[in-house]
């Protein structure tokens, strides 16, 4: 049984859900301080973000750079919207993969969840178009090389 | 990754979606297809051009009919690449299971 559940809403939206033994705090502070973002927002094995800004204020900016490590690498900005501390970041964000992706709305909430929380972050695309080439190329630059290891696996 | 780019775009229209749906309770023709659509048959036969190319449907010929099925191979396709987008997500929140523990030593006690 997995503790993630992804699906896709309507035309535009992807839920992600996920419930962590951490209490909110934890998990918000987890995703607006960079210092802990480095460690865990990393997509495939290998894979590391030398750069990291997270302004955590309304208009503050984001900028996350990652690096295979092998001359690959990718870079993602945005900007916060709202925060409510504890419970939810509104933020928009785009890949620059070089050319960026048309920005995706991400709201994410952290409800407590007996001693732990209940993660809700959903993913608002500008169209459906665009939300189908994102689940197509997936989110993560870099993920061809956990696809070709996956496939090792079976 | 062009065939699966060509699939999720062709999911990424209701009406296509539809015919999906449809064609997953069995073959059916193009007037069948049309009939719950408030749209010209034309408007169908170009919606099924599109899925054909994503390779999620084919046809069969039939006399002058020419029903269409759904293909699965082309459905597993899509399922096995979104398994691995939950993949790099599910790694991430599993390394961050590892910073919230690190973040509270004296919650649990449990080691990994």
């Amino acid at each position: 049984m997995s503790k993630m559940t992804l699906k896709t809403e309507g035309d535009t939206h992807i839920v992600v859900t996920r419930r962590f033994a951490a209490p909110p705090e934890a998990l918000y502070r987890a995703h607006t301080e960079p210092e802990l973002i480095q460690k865990w927002l990393l997509g495939p094995e290998g894979w590391t973000m030398p750069v990291c800004i997270s302004d955590a204020r309304p208009g503050g900016k984001i900028r996350y750079e990652w690096t295979s490590g092998k001359g690959g690498g990718f870079h993602l900005t945005g900007e916060y919207l709202e925060l409510e501390p504890y419970g939810r970041i509104v933020h928009v964000e785009r890949m620059h993969l070089p050319d960026p992706t048309p920005d995706n709305q991400v709201e994410t909430r952290f409800d407590p969840d007996g001693a732990g929380t209940l993660m809700t972050m959903r993913m608002t695309l500008p169209d459906a178009q665009t939300r189908a080439a994102m689940l197509a190329s997936g989110m993560e630059h870099g993920m061809e090389a956990s696809y070709v290891r996956l496939e090792g696996m079976i | 990754m062009s065939h699966l780019d060509a699939a999720f775009s062709a999911l990424a229209d209701p009406t296509r979606r539809a015919i999906l749906a449809r064609l997953a309770q069995g073959e059916a023709t193009v007037i069948e297809l049309a009939e719950p659509f408030e749209v010209t048959q034309p408007a169908i036969s170009q919606h099924l051009r599109v899925l054909e190319e994503a390779g999620l449907i084919a046809r069969r010929v039939d006399g002058t009919k020419r029903p269409r099925r759904l293909v699965k191979a082309g459905l597993d396709a899509m399922d096995q690449w979104l398994a691995i987008f939950r993949k790099a997500l599910e790694r991430n929140y599993d390394r961050l299971d590892d910073v919230l523990a690190s973040m509270e030593p004296d919650k649990g006690g449990e080691t990994r």
